[in-house]
């Protein structure tokens, strides 16, 4: 049950998940190092979200095995919230609070949930801002700012909570193209620092770039994954090439 | 047309405007008080030479109603307070992960919502006792009370489906965000669901109030002695007939003079909603 940091941080064994009669998971396996960037690509249908969204249980999966630090997700006792405060998650519409300011979005969980102390939060909230090149904006609302700021308030804001994995849900498709930059480079800067990284994305560039791993996924099966030097190079499989020449 | 688009981007989301689609404009206070201008007239030409003049029975009249009317405002603060109060409860009861508390809320909120008003008058005045042991003390519960608490009744259910169709209208990332930041449901409701749901109930609950003023002479069929109950008393001790078209709608006129500002209001803030 102890989890050490030469095991995988995250290890789906057979995962699958059916949403009524439509299979969307079909089986799914694959590990992750600390300290690791993988990137799942795939056409849109593959389930490549409800993948990523099971690793911080947002979807319960229907057989199957997910380990998080040794967490078991599939098991009715598992502490969600617990596995929560590891898991850090961005979503491509950011759903940030509209109601509080960039500042306090970031704070929010914190002080609520990790029940910190509220000055020594907001000094961490404000270099976070800093980071991802936001200085200036603390009482920014959300509607106040552009999509890629948004965005990256979201990635600070799941940052807040110092956790040990990031998941990326397409986190630029939402983006017009001249944002699109700034939120890669603050997702680049984060796996440089050594954070272990999910990342679901169509911009194949930037998987090459900042990837150790990726995976190819379609109709809920992984067909095949690898360093990215010799995934774009020579891939095998069909589905894989036709999908890269359609994209590339 | 814009809404229309809107409304089938997110079916889930609440119409924010539409509720109210005519308000209240002064041409409405000026048609009234045109009105009452040539039916005082009317009624001057028709009364008996020695009898005093109509105007003046009016303004001998006005405090009594004004205190009547002070009744009919005071129950529709009440009655708003105990229904929403309620009306909160009942709708966060809806949106329940349990399913028997769900159920159970949903039915009340249906009955109440879809009984008639004067019904739910009626049984609360029948069914509720004429005083209440609180402790040792006895607390004597006089008509007017007990009907307030049977306007409470349905404005708690219509507040229920407010808070229902709010909570449900807020798109679901921002449940999955605060999920994946481990806030639990309920400081996920308090937190961040609720402070959003405030704003876009604030004119649907301001037009609810409206509605709820102009009910309050209902009360008047179970004998509670407010504005509309007590112009009757006035036209009955006065014995002319040729008051009684002025007078009504003189009360008119008051319901009008306190409402306005509130459909005004509620259209103002629709408005700066709708904008956002």
């Amino acid at each position: 049950m102890t989890w050490t940091p030469d095991q995988p941080l995250i290890r789906m064994r057979d995962v699958h998940k059916s949403f009524g009669a439509v299979p969307v998971l079909n089986g799914i396996s694959l590990e992750v190092m600390k300290g690791e960037v993988i990137c799942i690509i795939g056409p849109s249908g593959a389930g490549k979200s409800t993948l990523i969204r099971c690793i911080n249980a947002l979807v319960p999966i229907d057989s199957g095995s997910i380990l998080v630090e040794g967490r078991e997700l599939h098991d009715p006792r598992l502490d969600k919230l617990a596995l929560r405060r590891k898991v850090g998650m961005v979503f491509q519409q950011y759903n940030l609070f509209p109601h509080r300011t960039a500042l306090d979005n970031i704070m929010m969980a914190p002080i609520h949930v990790l029940r910190r102390d509220r000055a020594s939060v907001e000094t961490q909230a404000r270099a976070l801002l800093r980071k991802v090149g936001l200085e200036g904006k603390e009482k920014f609302y959300p509607g106040e700012l552009s999509g890629g700021q948004q965005q990256r308030v979201a990635i600070a804001r799941s940052l807040a909570m110092q956790p040990d994995v990031m998941l990326f849900d397409e986190v630029t498709a939402a983006l017009d193209p001249e944002t699109v930059k700034e939120v890669l480079a603050t997702i680049r800067a984060l796996a440089r620092d050594g954070m272990t990284c999910v990342i679901v994305t169509h911009e194949m560039g930037f998987a090459r770039e900042v990837a150790d791993r990726i995976y190819f996924t379609d109709r809920g099966v992984i067909v095949e994954h690898g360093p990215p030097a010799q995934f774009f190079a020579h891939c095998r499989d069909p589905r894989t090439r036709q999908f890269l020449s359609q994209i590339l | 047309m814009a809404r229309e688009a809107r409304a089938a981007l997110s079916p889930l989301r609440m119409p924010l405007t539409g509720v109210q689609a005519l308000p209240l404009a002064p041409r409405h206070g000026v048609m009234l008080a045109v009105f009452l201008a040539i039916s005082a007239g009317v009624a001057q030409a028709q009364a008996a030479p020695a009898a005093p003049s109509i105007i003046l029975t009016m303004l001998k009249w006005t405090p009594l109603l004004a205190q009547g009317f002070a009744l009919n405002i005071a129950m529709s603060f009440l009655a708003m307070a105990i229904g929403t109060v309620f009306g909160f409860a009942l709708g966060l009861g809806q949106i329940s992960l349990l399913a028997p508390l769900r159920a159970g809320a949903r039915l009340i909120t249906q009955f109440f919502r879809n009984s008639p008003w004067l019904v739910l008058l009626f049984y609360c005045m029948l069914l509720l006792p004429f005083e209440v042991r609180i402790g040792n003390s006895i607390v004597a519960l006089p008509g007017w009370a007990k009907a307030t608490f049977g306007l409470a009744l349905p404005v708690m259910a219509n507040v229920a489906e407010l808070v229902r169709g709010a909570v449900q209208s807020i798109p679901s990332g921002q449940w999955e965000a605060a999920e994946s930041l481990a806030f639990t449901r309920l400081a996920t409701l308090r937190m961040i669901i609720l402070p959003q749901c405030i704003k876009r109930m604030t004119p649907p609950w301001m037009n609810l109030y409206a509605i709820l003023t102009v009910a309050t002479p209902l009360t008047s069929i179970v004998g509670v002695s407010e504005a509309m109950t007590l112009t009757g008393d006035i036209l009955s001790s006065e014995g002319r007939t040729e008051l009684l078209v002025p007078m009504y709608l003189y009360l008119l006129m008051l319901f009008f003079v306190y409402c306005y500002p509130i459909a005004r209001a509620t259209a103002a803030l629709e408005r700066r909603f709708a904008v956002r």
